[in-house]
């Protein structure tokens, strides 16, 4: 839960660098795992998965900001829900407009945003206690954080499962894919990679951070 | 979070703001859907036409324009758009010259994962098929999937023999998956090692397909090379 206090003396930057890599939706806190793990299979697939997330976030924390007065707290989870789900809508149109390709490569994946608990999270955490601007903020730095993680996952599965980076070819002919790394196991290993290499960046940074107080102390 | 309240039962919120925050929303939101599906619409329609038109020139090698038929109850085809049309539809290619090239039609069949639908071309002069694409499938990244990428694989459906028997009701020789490398006869489907499941699947579709559409495409082909001009680019 953000705290008011703090939310109100943090600036507006703040809001929207939190979400890309102290905050990060995926690997700091976790969230929204199914796209994550299901849609990582190439570059491409991440990135459209991830713009879309990104668009419904920040419409929807804008638009639950917008009626935050307006949204008794008893049914706030409800009409949340029912203005993602909405944007999810829009988003689905929009992507069948744009390239039917790419929507029969998402499949099912763009109407389960609705249930990622990234978007619901946001808005009940930040959102509807926020302003606009701020809430706007907060949707695109996570929503960016959490396309920068989808990449992350989605170029090393695509690299080493398909010998590509967004369908060019980077390896002579001669190498081998491993399919593993396409494959849904192929999800769980390069995730649980990432994790590790986040834990031991924050590891560090906590580690120096001490160092330099008992120093100064 | 609220503190508890001195008193047993808290009291009970106002149902008015709750019913004008979700009958409110909702109607937004309803209006929102409903206008970008307005607007969207033409657009997917148009890209839907689009892809179907590019993949039906590419399993007729040669054809540069198509027009659609559908398979009427009393055995003809009829153009597609008219008044009261429902039932199968195919799509015959034309060459620059407007000859016929051949006719594509849909087929599907499950697969490992999913339904996979194809699109394949029959030439009815030569009698074989000659082109497949793979419309929609959810197949194995990287094992499956070949289907639609391998070049081997795909090298099958150049000339795919689908002979009318004398009877001119059922195919001379019954299309069949063999192991990748072991085709000796123009019917046989060479499948591919670590999809075999999924080649299997398209030698399934294409048999049930020919079986039921090669004997009526080849009776009423007149309907299909006198019956107007093609519809499209």
């Amino acid at each position: 839960m953000v705290n008011k206090g703090s939310a109100a003396t943090s600036s507006s930057t703040d809001e929207f660098i939190k979400g890309l890599w102290r905050d990060n939706p995926v690997f700091v806190q976790v969230l929204g795992m199914c796209p994550v793990l299901a849609v990582t299979n190439s570059g491409i697939n991440a990135l459209a998965m991830g713009l879309a997330t990104l668009f419904v976030l920040v419409l929807s924390n804008a638009l639950v900001s917008m009626l935050r007065h307006f949204i008794p707290r008893q049914v706030r989870i409800a009409t949340f829900i029912l203005i993602i789900a909405t944007f999810v809508t829009v988003v689905d149109y929009l992507i069948q407009a744009i390239s039917l390709d790419l929507h029969r490569a998402l499949g099912a994946f763009i109407s389960l945003i609705v249930v990622n608990c990234l978007i619901l999270g946001r808005a009940e955490a930040f959102a509807c206690k926020n302003s606009v601007g701020r809430s706007i903020l907060d949707g695109l730095g996570m929503g960016v954080g959490f396309t920068f993680a989808l990449l992350c996952l989605g170029g090393v599965r695509e690299i080493l499962g398909n010998g590509s980076l967004f369908g060019v070819a980077l390896f002579p002919a001669g190498f081998q894919p491993w399919i593993v790394m396409i494959l849904p196991s192929g999800g769980f290993f390069t995730l649980g990679l990432w994790l590790l290499l986040f834990n031991y960046l924050k590891g560090r940074r906590q580690a120096r951070q001490t160092l330099a107080q008992e120093v100064g102390v | 979070m609220q503190t508890a309240s001195h008193s047993s039962a808290p009291p009970r919120p106002a149902s008015w703001p709750m019913y004008r925050a979700l009958v409110g929303v909702g109607v937004a939101c309803g209006l929102l859907i409903v206008s970008v599906y307005v607007l969207t619409l033409p657009v997917i329609a148009r890209n839907e036409a689009e892809a179907l038109q590019r993949a039906v020139l590419q399993v007729l090698p040669g054809a540069v324009a198509k027009a659609s038929f559908v398979f009427a109850a009393d055995g003809t085809f009829h153009p597609a758009g008219g008044a009261g049309t429902g039932g199968e539809m195919v799509h015959a290619g034309y060459d620059a010259a407007g000859q016929l090239v051949g006719v594509a039609v849909e087929g599907q069949g499950m697969g490992y994962q999913d339904v996979i639908r194809i699109l394949y071309g029959y030439a009815p002069q030569q009698q074989v098929i000659v082109g497949m694409q793979v419309l929609a499938s959810k197949e194995t990244p990287g094992l499956g999937d070949k289907i639609e990428k391998d070049a081997a694989f795909l090298a099958n459906f150049q000339s795919l023999d689908v002979r009318l028997a004398a009877d001119g009701e059922n195919l001379q020789h019954t299309i069949e998956a063999v192991k990748q490398g072991t085709k000796t006869a123009p019917w046989q489907i060479d499948g591919i090692t670590g999809a075999t499941i999924s080649s299997k699947a398209i030698a399934s579709i294409l048999r049930q397909g020919s079986a039921q559409w090669v004997p009526r495409l080849h009776a009423r082909q007149a309907d299909l090379v006198s019956a107007g001009g093609p519809d499209g680019e």
